[in-house]
């Protein structure tokens, strides 16, 4: 029977040349394993919809065009970005600072971080042969995902960052990624999180760029909490209206790891925000919650894959979508839980208001169960915003929009109160009021 | 928490060696030779006498399948189905019985053995005589009998093979054959076009509430074959028609191929009510022998106010590969999908529904039990779908997941996908969200949290299963009890 075979499209092609004209530059570094990643993505090509973890978001499709990796900018150029750069802006912390992807050392607290916590620009680490390197990547699933191994092949900058045992910074680590330019260009950085035994630590990670500037950010988050450690992380997108951002985060917990994670995303043309988690430590506490507003023309995809494999897991996972105009909101959520995961209590929820007609919301909950021990749920929802909830309030003397407003500020709440910062939870809250002002 | 070992027990009491329809029956066949070419396709159009023109789409259909790719989306694995290595058509020797005493008497035998009754008058006689049911039974590739039909006729009810049916309403054959499941829709739906056998043909003309249930009961019998049957049901405007299907298979040690397709359509103010209990032999606890049940099935709502409903109680089969839909073309059109579905030993199911909202004010609700014993694995996988134009579309849907002993698995893969802002679409997975107002006026009244549990679902699963004609009700009485503690999504 016959067999079809995809013929090779533009970009990758082109992707294929700027890895060879590439590899020169590239650093030493076998420890990322650069070449296989490039095998593999040779192998699979960019995914298309055939691909059912990619079924509502056709990577071969959007991506027409193979953009260069971009330049590490001029000391001045990245001043200007940095200047006006706006997420997690106003809270104290120790910040580490990436324009178009690559570390500005100059821009950033190398030193005079909060005690216990060190940072190593990723590039020293390769030359070192930095035995932390062999932490990346620690989920076995996310080096079978194209982006996340595109993201290995083309590896730029970031840095490896580690937390010694017992040690609690007050303070948070901001990580500002601030993309600038004219031309077509894409990333590639790499973040290495190290949470040694009973340490704490809080992260944000803030993404933006010009509006109308064709870019493709494609950012790696590795983790590794140890044991009863805790790792905080907020998230938000809000790149220029014309990129496609591609995100992988990969955690692994040890046992009573706890994770706490959020993602709000306004920006990009396309969005593809990706979590893995391999949940392989005894009595592990995971939230994982997302926020997404899109306006027309935006597709912003939230895929997550919680792979329990120890007993008595507990995973919270929630996401919120809110569409206005012609919009595609995709969640596609997997819990798996093996055998040995026992007592595992793990409930993902998925909701959606679509504000308008043109919108449509893709929900794909999945659940795979091998333990007979467990109590598991998922739910999805999706409509538009309750009518008898607006006549409450503006029976109460409130402007229809204002009630509406009100509606979905409490809907998109509900994914963010959980986030333990309070700086953090603020700023959150910030980002959806500032959705719903430009909304109008 | 874990599933009670009530629950278990019961389980246990369906087990697979306790598979009753195991037996064989000897008996003369005459087949088409071993394999599928174009000249099997002949030879199969020619023991049917069939028109040129169901032959050219036979053939059409059988040209595209050999361009068609195997589907390998579903979360079971089995060996390959060597299609060059069954016979594609066998039907008892003695020559087509005008009636009941001309049918060959081990025919018979079998189906008194399997508790169908053909005979009209032990119907008659029986203990219900109210609660009559018309029956088509099929053996193998033919239809031996069709009771009641005279009865039926009366009404304006068709009710025949479908071979007869291509001679005796060809216009109708023609006009509906493959307007819901088109020849190009699938791997085995394309297969069973090419060679599908025999299967019933309902239809059931305006406004008429047909007198009595319709069933059919497919038997495999012959060793190597595949099963193709083809079920065309056609409700006209305002009428209404409850159908049940039944099926068995002797025990064997090799795998059997069943690749049906069912097409309802359901006109204006038309009601179809489809009820299975599958019940294929599932092969050993070892996985060896059983059916592959490649089954498409799929209704059409084409009219405005029409409603289609699925009900299934699945136990048998190997390999489940079967997603009865609902296309909900009418304005405030209705489909309805209640499953449940047992897996023990080696069995795999995946299963399912897809309820597609194109029409106005559209509604559906999917409820769906399944349960694994042993080391299977069972899935259910649904999608649910509102087209820009189905303004005010809702749906409702809940999937539980029991699972019993740590060597099975258990498994969800819901498609929610809404294209307009007026449908509501609810999904849910979880016992915790049966109600908790239910739970607390039951705690209220003094129930422990356990009892006021099992008080609701078994309220609920009943709810379901009320859904089952009550010929079927029995075999699937076994199920009722069976409670959903330790449910997960």
């Amino acid at each position: 029977m016959a067999e079809v075979k995809n013929l090779r499209t533009g970009a990758e092609t082109g992707l294929s040349a700027l890895f060879e004209s590439g590899r020169k530059s590239f650093a030493a570094e076998e420890a990322i394993g650069r070449e296989e990643a490039f095998k593999f993505f040779e192998a699979t090509g960019l995914p298309s919809r055939r691909v059912e973890a990619f079924k509502y978001t056709d990577l071969r499709a959007a991506i027409t065009d193979a953009a260069p990796p971009a330049e590490a900018p001029s000391a001045e150029a990245a001043r200007t970005a940095v200047a006006v750069a706006k997420g997690f802006a106003t809270i104290e912390a120790a910040r580490l600072t990436f324009v178009n992807g690559h570390l500005v050392r100059a821009l950033s607290d190398l030193s005079g971080l909060p005690e216990g916590v060190t940072v190593t620009p990723i590039n020293d680490a390769m030359g070192k042969g930095d035995a932390r390197l062999k932490r990346l990547a620690p989920v076995e699933q996310a080096r079978e995902n194209a982006i996340y191994q595109l993201n290995t092949a083309f590896l730029a900058d970031g840095v490896l960052i580690g937390v010694t045992a017992g040690a609690k910074p007050d303070l948070p680590l901001h990580m500002r990624f601030v993309n600038t330019g004219s031309e077509p260009f894409s990333t590639a950085t790499r973040v290495l999180v190290d949470l040694a035994d009973g340490a704490e630590l809080s992260v944000l990670e803030s993404h933006e760029g010009p509006d109308g500037l064709t870019y493709q950010p494609n950012d790696a988050l590795d983790v590794h909490i140890g044991k009863g450690s805790v790792f905080r992380h907020s998230r938000t997108n809000t790149e220029g209206s014309a990129a496609v951002a591609l995100s992988t985060i990969s955690v692994k917990l040890d046992d009573e790891a706890e994770l706490e994670t959020v993602a709000v995303v306004t920006g990009a043309v396309l969005s593809r925000h990706q979590i893995f988690l391999n949940i392989a430590g005894e009595n592990t506490k995971v939230v994982v919650n997302g926020a997404a507003m899109l306006r027309d023309g935006q597709l912003a995809d939230s895929t997550l894959l919680a792979d329990h494999a120890a007993v008595g897991g507990v995973g919270r996972e929630q996401f919120k979508t809110v569409i206005d105009g012609n919009a595609t909101g995709v969640f596609q959520g997997k819990i798996i839980v093996r055998q040995a995961a026992q007592q595992t209590d793990g409930k993902m929820k998925s909701d959606c208001l679509l504000l308008t007609d043109e919108g449509q919301m893709m929900n794909k909950p999945e659940l795979e169960i091998f333990a007979d021990d467990v109590a598991c749920g998922h739910g999805a929802t999706c409509g538009a915003p309750d009518e008898d909830l607006l006549f409450y309030l503006m029976a109460r003397g409130l402007p229809r929009p204002l009630a509406q407003s009100l509606l979905v500020q409490a809907f998109l709440g509900e994914a963010i109160e959980t986030v333990t910062h309070e700086g953090a939870r603020e700023a959150l809250i910030g980002e959806i009021d500032a959705w719903l002002h430009a909304r109008g | 928490m874990p599933a009670v070992q009530e629950t278990i027990d019961r389980v246990r009491s369906i087990d697979l060696d306790q598979y009753k329809y195991g037996f064989e029956t000897t008996i003369e066949m005459e087949k088409s030779e071993k394999g599928i070419s174009e000249d099997v396709v002949r030879f199969i159009s020619a023991k049917k006498n069939e028109p040129e023109w169901l032959l050219e789409w036979r053939l059409d259909a059988y040209r595209r399948w050999l361009t068609m790719k195997e589907p390998e989306w579903a979360r079971v694995s089995y060996d390959k189905v060597d299609y060059n290595d069954i016979y594609y058509y066998a039907a008892p020797k003695r020559p087509a019985a005008m009636s009941l005493d001309e049918i060959d008497p081990e025919i018979l035998k079998t189906y008194e053995k399997l508790g169908i009754p053909l005979r009209e008058v032990e119907v008659l006689e029986g203990i219900a005589p109210e609660r009559r049911v018309a029956v088509d039974a099929v053996f193998d590739s033919v239809s031996v009998a069709t009771t009641f039909k005279k009865e039926l006729e009366k009404a304006g009810v068709i009710f025949m093979p479908i071979s007869e049916a291509v001679r005796e309403h060809p216009e109708l054959v023609k006009k509906y054959l493959c307007s819901v499941v088109p020849a190009t829709d699938n791997f085995f739906a394309t297969l069973n076009t090419a060679v599908f056998s025999d299967g019933s043909f309902v239809y059931i003309p305006p406004g008429v509430r047909c007198p009595m249930e319709l069933s059919t009961y497919f038997r495999i019998n012959e060793r190597d074959t595949g099963q193709f049957e083809r079920t065309l049901i056609i409700a006209d405007k305002g009428s209404y028609v409850s159908y049940l299907e039944g099926c068995t298979a002797p025990k064997r040690d090799d795998n059997q191929l069943h690749a049906a397709v069912v097409e309802l359509v359901a006109l204006d103010d038309a009601e179809i009510k489809y009820s299975t209990v599958q019940n294929w032999y599932p092969g050993d606890n070892d996985g060896k022998g059983g059916i592959y049940n490649f089954v498409t099935k799929r209704g059409d709502c084409r009219g405005d106010r029409s409603k289609i409903s699925w009900t299934q109680v699945e136990t048998g089969s190997a390999i489940t590969w079967k997603y009865p839909s609902c296309i909900l073309r009418g304005d405030d059109s209705r489909g309805e999908f209640y499953s449940i579905a047992v897996s023990n030993g080696m069995q795999q199911v995946d299963s399912g529904t897809k309820m597609i909202h194109l029409g106005k004010n559209t509604t559906s609700r999917i409820i769906s039990k399944g349960i694994s014993a042993g080391r299977s694995q069972n899935t259910y996988r649904g999608l649910v779908s509102a087209h820009k134009k189905a303004k005010g579309a809702r749906n409702f849907t809940n999937c539980d997941s029991l699972l019993i002993g740590d060597q099975c698995g258990a498994h969800t893969v819901p498609y929610i996908e809404s294209k307009n802002a007026s449908a509501v679409f609810e999904h849910e997975a979880t016992t915790s969200k049966i109600s908790e107002d239910q739970k607390f006026y039951c705690l209220q009244r003094g129930l422990s949290e356990e009892e006021a549990t099992a008080l609701i679902v078994n309220g609920f699963v009943r709810d379901v299963l009320q859904q089952l004609p009550m010929e079927f009700a029995v075999e699937a009485q076994k199920l009722i009890s069976i409670s959903l503690e330790g449910s997960v999504g």
